[in-house]
């Protein structure tokens, strides 16, 4: 047993109805008892859609148990395909469905429907939403990818890909599918066909003509592009586009891939270098973040921080755990150790001890950095219904990376503001607890917190009066830092007690 | 599957003579299950700790529809069921012993902990009652453990709050005798809750109290003294749980509008053998007041078609409401239970021509709407946006269960609820 309070992501048939309502002309009957239709409204309030998913909950009560709810799974997937007519059923259990073993895809085997079926085994109690939607795309690929459609070969013509990945409710997929295939048609690259995202069951048989696959989200598609690279020779790319050198570096991959010269990127370069290198950011240099995410999201987010804002990463992390390895490979590139974890209750620890200035995370880190009063940006699922924003905002590509610039800067002080408050803390309407004043001036209040000194067996450091009133002047958004660098230092020099002459010795060690 | 029943009328005969049918159906239901009650119960007692005993879902299902409002730590939490509970490697027992005690070490605070079950939990037939029992000992005497089902197969959305009640009931304190009580069943809101405190003890009626209390340790006493007012349609085994104490149930249409919160207090009244000319004096000026409020709705909601999916149960006075005080007129009333004695007084009110509806065929049901063409639709959360984008306008439903609406003082909230959208629909030119 796990004591959740809230979870990254949802049980495995979820990810099978992110996949079944991305796309169109399937429908999915899920053996479930009532309350499951919960799930309908991630889709229509969440994401806003204006179609209820396509998904026929079987809706079994107790009384059924042991009785006929064999039958009523059958009634309602005939039911379900003369109303909605699909091209394909996708048919599977949830975990209470699991439990009684009714196996659906052997009953609908025996229904005789003229439709394609494909039977999905979800295990609810081991696996969880990614999965899900990964193993539903994989068995919808295999069973509907056409063996007699193959590549075609030698360069005739303009080279082909598919896109794989995006789904509904993903995390600005709608926009890095826009900005993805604008970049591939100015290399020269046409789209095939994007799945699950607006593709019907029936295109998804054309998958294999395509040259290579552009796999954007490796959580959901990378198992399905593996199998049509064995089974139809189909390469698949590996670079995720978010930031701009991964930009580039993706322009190449897929310029090899289709065999074409890379093309002139000059019109097309995002702002976000010079932004970056205006005189303005260099109060970004040296911030330090804390990142979690899926693993695709965070350790391309690990990046664009290091890389392209000059940010510190101090800690990353994921709880995709099938994704833990990569994770663990970017955190050591950054010098620091992966957090790899679905309890929330270990990633808030993390955040506490660490005390970023800047938290780039999912709707669950907001609730964590509210809490301790520090800036959050969202980059990764699972997101809220103010991450769907009405205007273009893709994660991926060159306008990607400015959207990324835009939004991580947004919930820091600006730099002037931040030596004002540095330098006259007292004023009584510009104060640090007043909060940035783009953002409205309300700062959470935050909690100061001395996790060191919470640890088992760490003997409690004693400040001094002045010390500790010294350290008030320090703005808020570093004094966590600031507290701990401190305390550190001091048991670093084997003492019991902070005074001001050990808060400056620290400050001179660690600098800012 | 659809089966036309008589109305509860044909139980009484004579009744309801001309009543129309009720439309009972069975296939998908795009309603909750009774955890979603847990949203408001763990706000409303506030030392309490609801602990679901559940799979991946439950616990995605509380943050989906409650993460979209609740940004604080929760009061709730599930314990999911893993693999390895189920194949037995692990003992389920234990593995719930040691939750509750992380859980409990972590909450110094908590005083009252439900365990709470589930679908896969009532599927497995893990026994949470022996379990509440074993560890309330373990814990006892700083932390009671309970346990009721919020379960999607036996429990529609409110009646997981019916399922906390009744699970209270037993071990609420014994009333001392004497003087009669009046206790209020069923989650109101703080100031809801005030306003009435205030209308009784105007009337005269003292020995008030409300069923959850705000704490675990200020839950009500019961006994056969004490009468009892329904605030919520939704509590049909409190009620039978209450009987069995020894209280009364006076019957009375439910708190909505100036009609029903008057003759709802009325019952009150009765018992305690209030006078008329006292209970005029003392609900005449805040039922004008009511009336008033309502006032600046009407242009808006007077004439205008409602339809009602199934959701909380609140639809049948909902409707009562809308019709008699707003003027609306009924295309069709869906409620997941129709319980046919608590709803009398309000289907002697809503008249005998009314469409009710009980349980769900979603797509039927939708089909029905889409004919009906109404002018606000109230339906669940999964339904409005997809409603909407069909040029229907909806009301989501889930926000009566979460906004004071009872009484005379919220008569002209509830109205603006309904009201809003076809505001904006009037306003909006894109």
């Amino acid at each position: 047993m796990q004591l959740t309070v809230w979870t990254y992501e949802g049980p495995p048939h979820i990810g099978a109805m992110r996949v079944a309502t991305a796309m169109t002309g399937l429908h999915y009957i899920l053996h479930a008892p009532q309350g499951d239709t919960y799930a309908d409204l991630l889709f229509t309030m969440i994401e806003r859609r204006g179609q209820r998913p396509p998904v026929t909950y079987t809706t079994f009560e107790a009384r059924d148990l042991g009785s006929d709810t064999a039958e009523i799974f059958k009634r309602a997937a005939v039911d379900a395909v003369e109303r909605f007519q699909p091209e394909a059923i996708i048919v599977g259990a949830s975990c209470t469905a699991e439990l009684i073993q009714d196996d659906p895809g052997g009953l609908a085997r025996t229904l005789g429907l003229d439709v394609p079926v494909i039977p999905l085994e979800l295990p609810s109690y081991s696996k969880k939403e990614n999965w899900g939607a990964s193993e539903t795309f994989y068995r919808l690929v295999r069973g509907l990818a056409q063996p007699s459609l193959r590549p075609k070969k030698n360069g005739a013509g303009r080279p082909v890909c598919n896109i794989l990945g995006p789904t509904a409710l993903g995390f600005r997929h709608r926009d890095d599918v826009r900005e993805i295939t604008g970049l591939l048609a100015h290399c020269g690259i046409a789209v095939n066909i994007v799945a699950p995202l607006g593709a019907s069951p029936s295109e998804l048989q054309f998958l294999p003509v395509a040259d290579f696959n552009v796999v954007l989200y490796p959580e959901i598609a990378e198992a399905a592009a593996r199998y049509l690279e064995k089974e139809f020779g189909q390469p698949y790319t590996r670079t995720i586009p978010i930031g701009v050198g991964a930009t580039e570096d993706f322009v190449a991959e897929v310029c090899a891939l289709a065999g074409v010269p890379a093309p002139d990127l000059s019109d097309y370069l995002s702002n976000l270098p010079w932004w970056s290198r205006s005189v303005d950011s260099n109060y970004l240099t040296g911030k330090r973040v804390f990142v979690f995410g899926d693993a695709t999201h965070a350790i391309a987010a690990a990046r664009v921080a290091a890389e392209e804002l000059a940010f510190t990463v101090v800690g990353i992390g994921t709880y995709s755990r099938e994704f833990a390895r990569p994770v663990r490979e970017a955190a050591a590139a950054h010098g620091v150790e992966a957090l790899i974890t679905d309890d929330y209750l270990e990633v808030e620890a993390a955040i506490t001890a660490l005390q970023p200035e800047l938290i780039l995370g999912t709707q669950m880190e907001r609730h964590i950095a509210k809490r301790l009063g520090i800036p959050c940006a969202v980059i990764s699922a699972p997101v809220h219904v103010q991450d769907f924003p009405a205007r273009y905002a893709p994660q991926m590509g060159f306008e990607g990376a400015n959207v990324l610039f835009d939004t991580w800067v947004h919930p820091l002080l600006m730099g002037l503001e931040e030596h004002l408050l540095g330098m006259f803390r007292d004023d009584f309407e510009f104060h640090d607890e007043a909060g940035a004043s783009h953002l409205g001036g309300h700062a959470a209040v935050p909690q100061e917190t001395a996790p060191a000194a919470l640890e088992v067996g760490v003997p409690t450091l004693v400040w001094t009066h002045d010390a500790e009133n010294e350290l008030k002047k320090i703005p808020f958004f570093v004094r966590g830092k600031a507290r701990r660098n401190t305390e550190a230092f001091a048991r670093d020099q084997m003492l019991d007690t902070v005074t001001l002459d050990i808060l400056y010795d620290a400050k001179a060690r660690y600098g800012r | 599957m659809t089966t036309l029943l008589p109305r509860a009328g044909a139980m009484r005969p004579g009744d309801l003579p001309a009543s129309v049918p009720v439309l009972r159906e069975r296939g998908q239901r795009e309603v909750f299950c009774g955890l979603t009650s847990i949203m408001w119960l763990h706000r409303k007692i506030q030392d309490a700790f609801f602990l679901i005993v559940g799979s991946r879902t439950c616990a995605h299902l509380m943050q989906s529809a409650a993460g979209v409002m609740i940004f604080a730590e929760p009061r709730f939490a599930t314990a999911i069921i893993e693999e390895r509970d189920l194949a037995g490697m692990a003992d389920m027992n234990e593995e719930l012993a040691r939750t509750v005690a992380r859980l409990l070490e972590r909450r110094p605070d908590i005083r009252l902990l439900f365990l709470v079950g589930s679908c896969p939990s009532e599927v497995i037939k893990l026994d949470l009652g022996r379990a509440a029992e074993r560890l309330s000992q373990v814990h006892a005497p700083h932390v009671r453990i309970l346990n009721f089902s919020g379960s999607g197969i036996e429990t529609t959305f409110t009646q997981g709050e019916d399922a906390c009640l009744a699970a209270l009931v037993p071990s609420l304190p014994e009333t001392l005798p004497g003087a009669p009580s009046l206790l209020i069943a069923g989650a109101l809101a703080d100031v809801v809750e005030d306003q009435f405190c205030r209308l009784l003890e105007q009337l005269g009626i003292a020995n008030v109290s409300f069923l959850p209390g705000r704490k675990a340790g200020e839950m009500p006493a019961v006994g056969p003294g004490t009468r009892f007012l329904l605030a919520q349609p939704w509590l049909k085994d409190t009620a039978r749980a209450l009987e069995d104490r020894g209280a009364v149930h006076l019957p009375a249409p439910f708190p909505l509008g100036a009609e029903g919160t008057t003759a709802w207090l009325k019952a009150a009244a009765d018992a305690w053998g209030v006078s008329a000319a006292r209970f005029a004096a003392v609900t005449d000026m805040p039922r004008a007041r009511a009336t008033r409020s309502l006032q600046r709705y009407l242009p808006l909601l007077s004439g205008k078609s409602l339809f009602c999916f199934p959701d909380s149960q609140i639809e049948i006075p909902l409707a009562r409401f809308l019709s008699r005080e707003a003027g609306m007129e009924i295309c069709e009333v869906g409620t997941p239970y129709l319980h046919a004695s608590h709803m009398k007084p309000e289907l002697d009110l809503l008249g005998a021509d009314v469409q009710l509806s009980e349980g769900q065929d979603v797509d039927r049901q939708m089909d029905r709407c889409r004919a009906a063409r109404p002018d606000v639709s109230v339906c669940g959360m999964g339904l409005a946006n997809p409603l909407e984008r069909e040029g229907l306008t909806t009301k989501w439903s889930i926000e009566l269960v979460f906004t004071p609406i009872q009484g005379y003082d919220q008569a002209g909230d509830l109205a603006e609820l309904i009201a809003r959208p076809l505001m904006r629909k009037g306003r909006l030119a894109v």
